[in-house]
């Protein structure tokens, strides 16, 4: 399974949601995304952009700062 | 079968292109949402640094109208061909270093690239005649037509009654009837088309979609520029102008001060890249030098800093000055007294 990080740190929104975009469109449906983020908009942005664009987010968590989402790409 | 024609919508997240999109949709045309990110989007940064705006909704509105409309949204990243537009507007400036026309221009005609590349059909905008002054009048729509190369592809649904019919409407693609005929600086037409829409809660940008429109903002990227000797930015540099006070105590070097904590914390972010100071033996700013200030610009710039801290009233303030590299020194200064900082220390 093709598992791969973005690394969106000191991005503001919506740079880490432009980031995992273009990163999911050279991807297949199925492999997983891990963003890491400092801006705490990404916990609502890249979430919503996944909900509209038909991935799915399979974790979200905050920890030192850093805001991790986790998704799968979907069928595109 | 008839044919599902499909339609790229430009979405800045207001309500105007929210409504075009919903009406073109109710015509059963298939609808995809664009964004173009230029860099001085109004979108969320402030927010995201100012630690008072934290606990206000995060959302990127762009984001939100796609979900209420229940279309895709791609963010296009248009952030180094943007400098041509923003460096050599053909049309000029708005009121400020908005250079409306030619950015509308450009982006449909970056929209005009991916409904070809993506097999769409036709482009739509929300503007309307007479809304804006200087981007958004009569003479002005033929133009963004034509010189973005879109020409009848390119269909306003909220005034396109008022303007020659389109491909999309003489094909019969869409009901030329059922589009609309707004007009004028009013916002009347389109709060009641959203309330019939049932859409609530929309945003309403003031000037405009960007942070060209504010004039403070242009004055500091002017300032920018003359300080380069030439237009010129990266996309740090166009963040940090939406960060903290910037003064310019000489042509070769500014300060920009944090105004609180979140923009401290944000500013730290930088300290690889410029030369900071931070007070240390009173609670104070976290500064940045944009710049080579010499020693005795750093001085300056240090009694400057220390006049932002709680030591403004005290005889010696003490100030760590970090190197890019990490190394530190510490420096005693007396703080400037208010009548020392000229005004024009101020963009
Ligand atoms: S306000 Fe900014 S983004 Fe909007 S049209 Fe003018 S220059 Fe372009």
């Amino acid at each position: 399974m093709t598992r791969v990080t973005v690394d969106a740190r000191r991005l503001l929104c919506p740079m880490p949601v432009i980031r995992v975009q273009n990163k999911v469109r050279e991807l297949e449906p199925g492999a997983i995304v891990e963003a890491i983020c400092t801006d705490p908009g990404a916990l609502n942005d890249i979430p919503a952009w996944c909900r509209i664009n038909g991935h799915k987010v399979l974790e979200t968590r905050s920890e030192d700062g850093e805001h991790i989402i986790v998704l799968e790409v979907g069928s595109k | 079968m008839k044919k599902q024609y499909k339609a790229a919508a430009l979405i800045s997240g207001g309500l105007d292109s929210m409504l075009a999109a919903r009406v073109i949709q109710d015509q059963g045309i298939y609808v995809e949402g664009l964004n173009f990110f230029t860099g001085f989007c109004v979108e969320g940064h402030t927010h995201a640094i100012r630690k008072k705006d934290r606990n206000k909704p995060k959302r990127n509105n762009a984001l939100w109208v796609a979900e209420q409309l229940g279309v895709k949204l791609h963010f296009v990243d248009v952030v180094e061909e943007y400098k041509d537009i923003l460096f050599n507007p053909k049309h000029g400036y708005g009121a400020n270093l908005n250079p409306c026309l030619d950015c509308k221009i450009f982006m449909v005609e970056k929209a005009l690239e991916w409904i070809k590349e993506n097999d769409f059909d036709f482009i739509i905008t929300g503007e309307v005649i007479g809304q804006r002054p200087k981007s958004q009048r009569k003479d002005t729509m033929p133009v963004v037509a034509r010189e973005s190369g879109a020409g009848d592809l390119l269909l306003r649904p909220l005034c396109a009654r008022n303007l020659p019919p389109t491909r999309p409407e003489l094909e019969g693609w869409v009901d030329r009837q059922a589009l609309f005929d707004f007009s004028g600086r009013t916002r009347k037409p389109q709060m009641a088309l959203a309330r019939r829409f049932g859409f609530e809660d929309y945003a309403q940008p003031a000037g405009g979609c960007c942070f060209l429109t504010d004039a403070q903002y242009s004055d500091k990227l002017a300032d920018l520029w003359q300080s380069r000797g030439q237009k010129q930015y990266e996309l740090d540099d166009i963040m940090l102008l939406k960060v903290g006070r910037h003064l310019r105590p000489g042509p070769e070097f500014k300060v920009i001060i944090s105004r609180e904590e979140g923009e401290g914390n944000f500013l730290q972010g930088y300290r690889d890249r410029f030369v900071s100071l931070k007070t240390t033996s009173h609670a104070g700013p976290l500064a940045l030098i944009d710049g080579e200030a010499g020693e005795a610009g750093l001085e300056l710039a240090a009694r400057l800093v220390a006049r932002y801290s709680q030591g403004r009233d005290a005889e010696r303030v003490e100030l760590e000055i970090r190197e890019k590299d990490g190394s530190t020194r510490t420096l005693s200064v007396a703080p400037l007294q208010p009548h020392e900082i000229p005004k024009e220390w101020r963009l």
